[in-house]
Formats: C-alpha cells, structure tokens, sequence
C-alpha cells in the first residue's frame, strides 16, 4: 500500500465546485444578453467598443504584471469582467483609444496597485469610467447615439439641438416637456433609447441578473434595496419612479455593480446600509445635481465607505442575543 | 425560523448511498489491538503488564483524574506489550498492545446491571464512567463529566443527537434501525441520570426510517420525542441541534446545560444500553468503511483500537489510487498519515478518497464574496478573521469571535477561492488561548 503518498492536511477535506475562475466566467455569461442589446441597437461600433476595453484590462494585467514579475492572473476571468462592464458604462461611441486606454488606468491603477483582485477598494469599470468621462468629457460625452429608427427620439421637440442627449438628459433640460412619462417605458425596457452601451436595455440585464440569481452568484438584497430607495426617494420629489429605474445605468449598476463582490460588504447588515447609500445619492444627484446621472458616483463614493460598515455594521453572532438576556 | 432549522449551514453532497442500505456486521477478530492510554485528556495509568493474560471486557488502565474514563481490552489474548504508537492525530501516544486469542472470551465483571432505573443518579453516573463511555459522536468528550451538570443549572432535556450530518457516514443510522431498543433504553438510563422528564431525538429528514423506527419504538414512551429536523449540514452540532429542536440558543462561551439541556449521541446511548443491559463497556463501536477508493464499503461493528489497515483488509482493500485517508467525515475528519492507525472510541468511519478528490486546489485571494457569511452557522465572519490571523493580529481575532467558531468547516466548504479558512481560525484560536493564559499568569503573579 503507498502509505507514503497519503496526503494530510486539514479539515473540511470536501470543497464545492463553485470556484473563483468559474464565477468570474459567470458574471461575463450573464452580461452577453445586454451586450448583444448594445450591438443591436447601436452597430458594430459596439462590439469594437467591448473589444477593445477588454484588450485594455486583460492586456494591461498581463504587462503589468509581467513586469513586475508578479504570477500573471488573467485566467481568474476577472480583467475580463472588467473590460465587458467598462464597455458597457460608456456610450457606444467613444473612440477606441480611449476604452483601451481606460481599461489600462482601471486595472493598473484602480485594481493592480492596491494588491490585485480582491483588495482594490473602487469598482474598477466604474472607476474607469469616472476616468474617461473626466480625462475626454467631449469626446465620452458626444459617443451617446439614438439607436437607428428609434421612434421616441423624435418625441422630443428640437431634438437636432440635443441629438445626443439621453432620456434622463432630456428629463435634466426639461426638454420632455409635456410627453408623457409613461410613452418612454417601452422603449427604455427594450432599450430602444440613447444610453451607454450596455445599460439601455432592461430586459437584457435582466435576464442576465436572472441567471446570477440562478446560479446563486447574487442576492436580491443589494439590487432591490438599492432600486427600492430610489424609488421611493424620487417619487417623494414628484418624480416618475419608473422612468427613473429604467433609464440611465441603474438595473446595471444595482445588479452588476452594487453586487460586485470585492467593493461592497460582506454581510446582510451591511449590504442593505450599502445599497441605501447608493440610492440615496443616486436620486439625490438625479434631482438636484448638476449631472443627469448619479448610478456610477454614487456606488463609487459608497465603495469608499465599505470598510466602515464593514466595521460596525457586524453581524449577531449565534447566542448573543440571549448572553445579554442572562446577564440582565 | 421553522422548526429544525437554523441559520447558515449548506448542503454539501451526502454520499450516504454507499453504505445506508448495508447492514451493521461484525468485523473479524483482530489480530492485535492498540488500546490509547490517553482517550481523554488524561493519561491512564495501565492496570496490567507485558505478558499478562486478559479477557474481553477487562479494564486495563484507569486514572485518579476527574475527566479521565478507563480503558477495557476488547479481546481476550496475550498483552504484547506497552508501547508508544502513533495515533490519528499525529501525536504519538501510549498503548497496551493486545495480541487476540480468538476467542472473546468475557471478563467476569462484564455482567448487566439489575433494574437500572432504580439506582440513583450517582450509581448511573459511576457505572457510565467505569464503562469508559465517552461521546461517541467524534468529539470523545467524557460522559460522566457530561451529565454530572451543576446542581445549579436548571436541566429540563436530554437531547440524543442521531443527525449524522456528516456526508458518508452512517454508523448512527444503522444503529437507529438496527437496534432502536438499544438506543431508546440508554436514552431511558440517560434522563434518569439526569433526573429529566423529558428526551428529544433529532434526526435528519433523509434518514426517514431511522425515524420511523424510533417513533416506532418510543411509541410507549411519552416522555421520548422523535423529531426529524432538516438536512443541513452542520445539523448535528450540538449548539446548531439545540436551536433546531428547542429554538433555544447557547450564549457564547457557555455550555448545553446552559439552557437546560443536555446532548449525547445516540451511539452514546447505545453504548450506555450495552454497558447496563450486557455488562459490556465500550470496547466496540460501528465504523462506517466508505469513499470512492474504498473497494467493498461497509458498516463494521469493529473492535476499538483495532488498525485501519486491518478494517479496509477485510473491506476489499483500497480500490484505485489512494489519495486520502480521513478518521470521521469529510468535513471535521482527521486525515491520517497511515492506514496502521488505530481506531479510537470515537471513530465513526475510515473515509478513503482518491488521489484525484485529495488533490490540493489552487488557493486565491479572497474576493469578499461574503458565502463563508452566510454559511457560518455560528454568524462569524470567517474572512475577516482569516485576514486577522494572516496578519498575526490575535486581539483583533479575538474581538471577531475566533473563539465562538466550531470548526464544522462550512467557510472552507464555500470558499470559490478555496482559502484555508478553518485553518487560520485554528491557528488564531490557539494563540488567544496562549495569550489568556499568559495574561492570567501574569495576573496570579
């Protein structure tokens, strides 16, 4: 008997299947729905778009890490998540360079110089995004396109001076004027509308979240919390509540960004005190701030505060409750 | 929360089907025994010497010390010797080596007891320590200690722990439909030695006949309830069990008895039954032989300190590339360095996996997923007190609870990144331990 070969380490001595590589791969699966949206309703140009922010991230892992002489990481699929969601938070039409350029800023800056997957402290696509719009703000700014024939488009009265604006622009200008808010729902939940490339389509993302959900990578928790005070916060100010959950980034950013793993906490307690923040400021920038837009700032100044919910916002641990019980 | 349920736990896959249909049988007679003088925490001084003849059922060693059981030889034949062996936790330790004669001959003071509910709770207490019972569920903790409570905690129930929430092993479960007789009279002499009313027997829902059987069997006994809990690992942790039966919850660093209640494996119970009914102290146990690379899996009723090696021998040896031999479950187990280990008392079964299932998967970093939360049955944070012992802070582990952790291992079981969880609480856990001593050290002087 090859006693010798016996392996001896520690208990559990069973893992599960789920494994890191294989989630990250899961994330990019459930993001294909609202990518193929974005080529749908916006051309090619799309796909040139997601190619080359991913080029971006996973090249600039690869380099950077070579460089370093660091193990190269790129088979934990995480830079690709990266560049697919940094793609998708910019409109369709910003130059290539740009992406790619972004993509190397996110992922060295963002992820690699604060210690690699799991320590960065910001989401990285949304920080990337934060970068270009602040780095080229014309040129990030004029990529926004109505999709082909989209009929709402023309809605809009002068709609030549604004043929860049997105609905929550358009709401920001005043320019909806006296269309009614509920004439925009359909094509905000198909994604027929001016946006970023993969954050117009509704139904897309959803299916996408719907299958994290199946595969038990996500919990409603931080989505619906998330979406749920925004809701209630903009209907407060007299606001469409629907309009504002359909358009603009917010199903992608509650469902795709929120619930990135490494920049949000890690407990219940915590998760909902997060996703409040993030709505919070969401409907606090969309109405009163000088931005039409709040989904990427707001998670982005709430991923700040993670490390301080995640100090105080502890879970009970078994017992507890009754320990102060006894003692009283 | 319903009823039999708790928070956290998760479902890993149970691999009963290889052994919960096959019926407990007696292993062959040993050719040796390795009876540990250390089965507790304390050494036993041995009772006989090389060469000496003994019978099955003898006592062989005994201790002065309150926490210590003594040890019976668990075959009649020649002692070998007395000498120091390695055990299943690495340590070596100090055995009396028995060589068997075959016959099994009893001792004369393995006789049963008469009317054993008419003793008092003392005379019950002094018979389970003098059987060298302890807890059979793996932990080895002493029985006696266990239900001498303090006068001062209010015990109402005895829970008999027949969830075997372990994948693979089914050693309990067979003893539950093999022998409800057995379990429901120890569980009887149990709550008379702890003057209590009331028993619960808790049984996971996938072993419906057990609970059928014991439903069956305590029909004519009120005070016995059999309840199905839900199938959830870790279902048979004594703190997670109370909750899901009782709905009480034991505060942090207090014991069962707490809350008025007391826990003992329903193998415990067995082996209480066998001691006043046959006379037998603990000297055998079922040991569930299981694993892929296991080639005839069985449940043996094996003599204790009998050798791995001798019990998967008879099981049809090892079956394919042996990667990994584990004393007790996939999930709390000892893996063990050698197949010539000896089986202790409280050895529930000899997994054998692959080489292909031991392989060592790649560890990553921990990307804050937050599964080791939700899964943590005791609320804890694992990867947070991962990072404590990583950086060596052990106040700060401390202060995160180390040391409420039970080690059941579900952390390590989620982890995408297959980070050594278990491990580092472990280690975090030790050294708050070294530092409260020092403290208190340090205080005395």
């Amino acid at each position: 008997m090859a006693e010798s070969t016996l392996i001896v380490s520690p208990a559990p001595h069973i893992r599960s299947g789920v494994t890191t590589p294989a989630l990250m791969r899961d994330v990019v699966i459930s993001l294909i729905p609202a990518c193929a949206a974005g080529v749908y309703f916006f051309g090619a140009r799309a796909l040139v778009s997601l190619a080359a922010a991913i080029v971006g991230t996973v090249g600039a892992e690869y380099i950077l890490e070579r460089i370093t002489g660091r193990p190269v990481t790129i088979g934990d699929w995480s830079a690709v998540v990266t560049g697919v969601l940094l793609a998708m938070v910019l409109p369709p039409h910003v130059p290539w360079w740009i992406l790619v350029l972004s993509g190397f800023f996110t992922i060295g800056v963002v992820k690699l110089l604060f210690g690699g997957l799991g320590f960065n402290v910001f989401n990285p696509a949304l920080a990337g995004r934060a970068f270009a719009v602040a780095a080229w703000s014309a040129l990030a700014n004029s990529g926004y396109i109505w999709p082909a024939g989209a009929e709402a488009a023309h809605w809009v009265q002068g709609f030549d001076a604004v043929s860049t604006a997105t609905p929550l622009t358009l709401l920001k200008m005043g320019e909806i004027g006296g269309i009614p808010m509920t004439r925009f729902y359909a094509p905000l939940f198909f994604g027929n509308v001016a946006g970023s490339l993969g954050e117009t389509s509704a139904l897309a993302l959803l299916v996408g979240a719907a299958y994290l959900l199946w595969r038990e990578h996500i919990s409603l928790r931080i989505p619906l919390t998330y979406i749920g005070t925004v809701a209630v916060i903009t209907s407060l100010y007299g606001h469409d509540p629907l309009f504002h959950i359909l358009s603009g980034g917010l199903i992608l950013g509650a469902f795709f960004m929120a619930t990135d793993y490494v920049t949000s906490p890690m407990n219940p307690k915590g998760q909902t005190i997060f996703a409040i923040g993030c709505g919070v400021l969401t409907a606090l920038i969309r109405i009163f701030g000088g931005y039409p837009e709040g989904v990427c700032y707001s998670i982005l100044i709430m991923n700040a505060a993670v490390p301080l919910i995640d100090r105080f916002a502890r879970p009970k641990r078994f017992g507890e409750v009754k320990a102060r019980g006894q003692n009283a | 929360m319903p009823r039999g349920a708790f928070r956290g736990g998760i479902h890993p896959p149970e691999n009963k089907s290889l052994t919960s249909g096959l019926p407990i049988v007696p292993a062959q007679q040993p050719s040796k025994v390795y009876v540990l003088l250390h089965t507790t925490s304390c050494p036993l001084n041995p009772l006989v010497a090389k060469g000496d003849q003994v019978l099955k059922g003898q006592k062989l060693a005994d201790t002065d010390q309150k926490f210590g059981v003594p040890v019976h030889s668990p075959v009649s034949g020649k002692v070998a010797g007395i000498s120091t062996v390695r055990t299943a936790n690495g340590h070596d330790d100090t055995a009396i080596i028995v060589e068997s004669d075959g016959n099994d001959t009893l001792h004369e003071s393995c006789v049963p007891v008469k009317n054993p509910l008419s003793l008092s709770r003392d005379e019950i207490i002094a018979a389970i320590r003098e059987a060298g019972i302890v807890g059979m569920g793996g932990a080895e903790f002493p029985t006696h200690i266990k239900l001498a409570v303090p006068p001062s905690a209010k015990v109402d129930t005895l829970l008999l722990n027949g969830a075997e929430c372990e994948p693979y092993l089914t050693a309990d479960h067979r003893l539950m439909l093999e022998r409800p007789q057995d379990v429901v009279a120890g569980a009887q002499i149990l709550m008379r030695a702890l003057d209590v009313r009331k028993c619960v027997i808790a049984i996971e829902d996938n072993k419906p006949d057990a609970v059928q059987a014991l439903t069956k069997e305590a029909a004519s006994v009120p005070e016995i309830e059999v309840m199905a809990v839900r199938t959830k690992y870790p279902q048979g942790a004594e703190k997670q069990l109370i909750k899901s039966t009782l709905g009480r919850e034991v505060p942090p660093r207090c014991l069962p008895f707490h809350v008025g209640v007391v826990v003992n494996n329903v193998g415990t119970a067995v082996a209480v039954a066998d001691k006043f009914y046959r006379g037998l102290p603990l000297v055998e146990r079922v040991v569930t032989i299981t694993g892929s690379a296991a080639a005839k899996p069985a449940n043996l009723l094996a003599k204790i300190g009998t050798t791995a090696a001798e019990l998967v021998e008879q099981c049809g040896g090892v079956k394919g590339e042996l990667g990994k031999v584990i004393f007790g479950g996939p999930m709390m187990g000892q893996a063990v360095f050698s197949l010539d280990v000896p089986t202790s008392k409280g050895t529930s079964g000899i997994l054998l996996m692959t080489a292909e299932e031991a392989r060592q998967r790649e560890v990553l970093p921990c990307i804050r997923c937050g599964r080791c939360v939700d899964a943590c049955p005791m609320r804890l944070e694992p990867a947070i007190l991962h990072q404590w012992a990583e950086q060596q802070f052990w106040a700060e582990a401390d202060a995160y609870h180390a040391c409420d952790c039970i080690e059941c291992g579900v952390c390590a079981f989620e982890c995408p990144s297959k980070r050594p969880l278990v491990q580092a609480i472990r280690h975090a856990k030790f050294e708050i331990g070294r530092l409260r001593k020092a403290a208190k050290e340090r205080g005395a002087k």
